[in-house]
This record gives structure tokens, C-alpha cells and sequence, in this order.
């Protein structure tokens, strides 16, 4: 009985294993495939690999332009969401005060936003402050939807943190941001870590405020640069599933390096919540 | 002594405050203001291409016309019928794999590495990928069915008007549901396996176990997951401006999408925040029904 249960899941499981990954192999398989066997009855081994639509991508699209603005716009908000975050989420996890509950309400609430909900008013005040097509008129929408989720996160994760240490250093004549600096930051370092690969991702990945907010090529992100790859009539897919590949490096490193982290992370963010 | 505490407390508030204002501020000006800006700017008759008319108040009327528009009938109905069909086959195929996480002996961290790629992965990403897939030519998915004759010779999924859904839900399910499975998963390890074993000697099959000790005590986690997808799928915009761009036509356009290119395309800012106010109302009030109906799982026990 068990055996039987055991081999059913076994292959359940492999069964699945193929759905999630086949999709992603066939992404990097069909990039390698050169242009003219792009569009014939598809093998499921390439027979010829080229590089050509590697190539193209960055002698002729510049995609390396896109790459530069994704990653200053995802450490830029990263960097200054996380400290705001950090600050706020140690408040709710540690201080009594007035509001507390109402808060993190209000921090869930706005996490859950659609983005769509507040695409007019803020085009209308970049527009205004001539920040559209900026780094900070990115930034700043990013931010702002980032640091909700960094907080719940690191709210969950602080409280985990006993809280002996830090009253033992209050103890000892230390104020109570002296304690938070000395003693908890660097108990907190895997939480912060993990906050910030999670912003790091949502700002890779964030697709609408770029679309909305960008004019140009010169600062299009690498989801709107692949997006609006399209021809008129015809989509050059060898080069739109180069990108895509390249667009997917990054975040596979990610996830390869920190999965467990990654995994404590959307759990403590989401089910402690 | 008391009036030491209080002292301390009173300090503890100060410092409180100063500790969460830097996030109050973001949270003011990014998401609080901005969204009652839309709300306010979707009372007035705004048109960017024709800036000599002003900004008019008009009060209720983009709603009205709203109402009275059959594309965004349409639209809302998308919206609706796309959350109500891919969510429900998220949470089935999410609790699935999350089992089989739970259960493998072997292979359990490759499985969780391969469920982490899709839900990292940009959605845009995933989106271009199932594009290609499903592909009248190219697509690996179209193909084999056309050999089979299942599809006929000239078959397109994206000029089909009921069938350019499915593979903007395949990509949507694809992409989420390794979110629901962690999730679970992570409600399935906090099951205690005494449960189980003691079920299990009193001589409860599988089934049965699952029914009256695994479902219950991941209630919570379900309720948690399915309000997340619900959220999420309820401002859909990614996947469908990716793949269909709305098409054939209207026929795959949900909400956000429409109101994106009442905006952005027209520059009807007023219609377009009128429409963008109307998936603020949408999610608003299913979580304010999901809050009131399931109670405090999602909000959770912590004051």
C-alpha cells in the first residue's frame, strides 16, 4: 500500500517537475535555435545551437541599455526601501504605541493594491515635477509598493528574534536605538537579506509603472524592452526569447543561491500575516 | 516604580513614532494620497489631447458612461469570470504539489527549486514563453494537437475569441500556483504527523485523513493563499497586454488593461481613473467580504 502511494506520488511528481521546467527549457532551447527552423515542426532537441540571437540582441537592440536601468532602478529602491522598512517593522515588532494595529492593517492593505488604481495621479505629478522617463520617477512608485511587503516581512521576522539581547543591552545603559544597531541589525541580517532579494525581484519583475511612466528606449526596463520588441507584423522571436533568457539569469541566480531564504521569506510575509 | 514605567513607555512612544514615520510618509504620499487623487480626478472631465477644455467637475458621469459602455461591461465580466476559473485550478494544483513537496522522499529540494523559477521569473517572461508555446506555427503546444487533426490546419489560439484564454490562464496558473504550493507546504509542515499516525492505527485510509485532518488544519493557509491569488488576479494586466494585448479585439480585455489604455493610449485621464477606481472597488470589496466572512485567519490572531 505504501509502496504503491509512494511510486503514484513518485510520478506525480516528476509529471510536475516536467510542467514547471519544460516551459523554461523550451525558452532557452528556442533561443538557441537559428531563426529558420525557428518556425518549421519544433524538435524537442535542438539539432543546430547558435548564438546568433544572443548576437543581435546586444549589437543590434542594445539590450544592454535596458539591463543598466533595471538594475540601478531595482538597487536604488532596494537601498532605500529596506532602511525605511527596517526602522518601521522594528517599531511594530518591539514598541508599544498608539495606532499599532491600524498600521499594520493599513501596511497589508496597501500591499495589496492594484498598481493600475494609482497610474493616473502619479503620471500626472511626474509629469508635473518632469521626473517621467527618470530613475527616480521609478524609484519612487517602487518604493512605495515595495516597502509595505518589506515591512510585514521584517516585522514577522524581528519578533522571532528574542528579545533578551537587546534588553540586556538596554540593561547595560544602551539606548534603545543603540541596542536596535548593535544588536539587533546584525541578528537581523538574514531577515534584511531577505527583504531585500524580494525587492530586488519585484523591482526585476514590475511591469505596469514601467510601461506607464517610461517614454523611450533610453529608459525602458528589461520587461517593457522585451515586451515592446514586437515588430508591426512579426515578432523576431529568436531575439524576444534571447531576452527573455537574459532577463531570467538574474533572478535564477537568485533562487539558486537563496531558496531557502527566499522560501522562509514569502512563508513569514504571507502565512504568519 | 509606576511612574518610572510610565516614563519609559512614554519614551518607547516618541521613539515609536520617529521609527515609523520615514514608512507613514511613503505609504502617505505613494498609495493613501495618490489613490484618493484617482478617485477625486475620476469626478472631473479630463482629456490630455485636449487640454483647452480643462478639467471640468462632472461628479458621477465617467461612471455613469462606464456603466452604459459595453466594453468595460465586458471588461469587468473578464476580470470576474479570470479570477473565478484560474483560481480555483491554482489552489487545486497548488495543494497537489505542495503534497507531493510534503511527501517526496527524494527530489524534495529539486522540486522546490523548480517551483521557485516559475514564481520568480518576470511575468512578462513567462508570458512571452507561453506566447511562443502556444504559437499558431512555431508553438510546441499547437503543433502536436494539428498532427493529431485535433485543431484544424489554419488553427490560432489568439484569433479565437474564447480560445485566446487558455493560454493566458496556462500561463497564469503556471506561473502562480508554485506560490500557492509554498504556501501549503508551509501549512502542511505545521500539522503535527501524531495526527496522522494515530488516524492511521485506529484505521483511517489516506482519504479519509485527508479529509478530516489534513483539509481542516490547512484551512488557514488556504484562506491565506486563495485571498492573495484572488487579489492578484482581480488586477490581471501583465499577462493579458503580453499575450493578447486585449485580443481578438476587446475579447480577452480585462479591467486594468482597459483602464490602461483609456489612460495611457487615449489620455482620457478622467474615464480612465473612473475605470482604474472601479478595480480599487473590485478588490476592496472582496477583501472586505473575505475578512468579514473567514474572519481573523487573514488578519491573523497578533494585536
Amino acid at each position: 500500500m505504501r509502496s504503491v502511494g509512494s511510486k503514484v506520488t513518485g510520478v506525480a511528481g516528476a509529471a510536475l517537475l516536467t510542467l514547471l521546467l519544460f516551459p523554461i527549457y523550451w525558452m532557452i532551447a528556442s533561443s538557441l535555435t537559428p531563426e529558420s527552423r525557428l518556425f518549421q515542426s519544433p524538435p524537442l532537441l535542438p539539432s543546430t545551437l547558435s548564438l546568433d540571437h544572443y548576437r543581435a540582441l546586444f549589437d543590434e537592440r542594445d539590450f544592454l541599455i535596458p539591463i543598466r536601468n533595471s538594475l540601478v532602478v531595482a538597487a536604488t529602491t532596494t537601498m532605500v526601501a529596506l532602511p525605511v522598512a527596517a526602522l518601521c517593522a522594528y517599531a511594530l515588532a518591539r514598541l508599544r504605541f498608539r495606532g499599532r494595529g491600524v498600521l499594520l492593517a493599513l501596511i497589508l492593505a496597501v500591499s495589496m493594491f492594484p498598481q493600475i488604481s494609482i497610474v493616473p495621479p502619479l503620471y500626472l505629478i511626474l509629469r508635473e515635477l518632469r521626473l517621467l522617463d527618470t530613475y527616480p520617477g521609478l524609484v519612487l512608485p517602487y518604493v512605495t509598493f515595495s516597502a509595505p511587503l518589506a515591512v510585514w516581512l521584517l516585522t514577522a521576522f524581528f519578533r522571532q528574534l528574542s528579545p533578551e539581547l537587546e534588553e540586556a543591552a538596554m540593561l547595560d545603559g544602551a539606548s534603545r536605538l543603540r541596542a536596535l544597531w548593535d544588536v539587533v541589525l546584525p541578528l537581523a541580517v538574514p531577515g534584511v537579506a531577505t527583504a531585500a532579494i524580494l525587492t530586488f525581484l519585484y523591482c526585476w519583475n514590475e511591469f505596469l509603472f514601467a510601461l506607464s511612466f517610461t517614454l523611450g528606449p533610453e529608459r525602458y526596463t528589461v520587461p517593457v524592452a522585451v515586451t515592446l520588441f514586437r515588430g508591426r507584423y512579426q515578432v523576431p522571436w529568436g531575439q524576444v526569447l534571447a531576452a527573455t533568457v537574459v532577463a531570467t539569469v538574474p533572478v535564477a541566480l537568485l533562487v539558486l543561491t537563496c531558496q531557502r531564504r527566499i522560501v522562509a521569506g514569502l512563508t513569514a510575509g504571507a502565512s504568519k500575516g | 516604580m509606576s511612574g518610572q514605567a510610565t516614563a519609559i513607555e512614554r519614551e518607547e512612544r516618541r521613539l515609536a513614532r520617529w521609527l515609523v514615520a520615514p514608512a507613514l510618509v511613503f505609504i502617505l504620499l505613494g498609495s493613501l494620497v495618490p489613490i484618493a487623487a484617482t478617485a477625486w480626478e475620476a469626478l472631473h472631465g479630463h482629456d490630455l489631447r485636449l487640454p483647452w477644455l480643462g478639467r471640468p467637475f462632472v461628479g458621477l458621469a465617467n461612471f455613469v458612461e462606464a456603466i452604459g459602455d459595453p466594453r468595460f461591461t465586458s471588461a469587468l465580466l473578464h476580470t470576474v469570470g479570470f479570477a473565478a476559473i484560474t483560481v480555483p485550478l491554482e489552489l487545486g494544483l497548488g495543494l497537489a504539489l505542495a503534497l507531493i513537496m510534503h511527501t517526496a522522499r527524494r527530489g524534495r529540494a529539486l522540486i522546490r527549486l523548480a517551483a521557485l523559477l516559475p514564481w520568480a521569473i518576470p511575468t512578462v517572461v513567462a508570458a512571452l514563453v507561453w506566447r511562443f508555446m502556444f504559437d499558431a506555427q512555431a508553438g510546441i503546444i499547437t503543433a502536436p494537437l494539428r498532427t493529431l487533426a485535433l485543431v484544424g490546419e489554419s488553427f490560432d489560439w489568439f484569433v479565437h475569441p474564447l480560445a485566446a484564454w487558455v493560454p493566458i490562464g496556462a500561463a497564469d496558473i503556471w506561473k502562480t500556483t508554485p506560490f500557492v504550493a509554498i504556501l501549503l507546504l508551509a501549512g502542511l509542515q505545521t500539522i503535527d504527523p501524531a495526527l496522522h499516525e494515530a488516524a492511521q492505527m485506529d484505521g483511517a485510509g489516506a482519504v479519509r485523513r485527508f479529509g478530516t485532518i489534513t483539509l481542516p488544519l490547512l484551512r488557514p493557509a488556504l484562506v491565506v493563499a486563495a485571498a492573495f491569488r484572488m487579489l492578484d488576479a482581480l488586477r490581471l494586466f501583465d499577462v493579458a497586454y503580453v499575450m493578447t494585448g486585449g485580443g481578438p479585439g476587446t475579447a480577452t480585455e480585462p479591467l486594468s488593461l482597459y483602464a490602461f489604455i483609456a489612460l495611457m493610449q487615449r489620455l482620457r485621464f478622467g474615464y480612465g481613473s473612473a475605470l482604474s477606481v472601479t478595480v480599487f472597488l473590485l478588490t476592496f470589496a472582496f477583501a472586505l467580504i473575505w475578512v468579514r466572512t473567514l474572519g481573523r485567519s487573514l488578519v491573523g490572531d497578533r494585536t
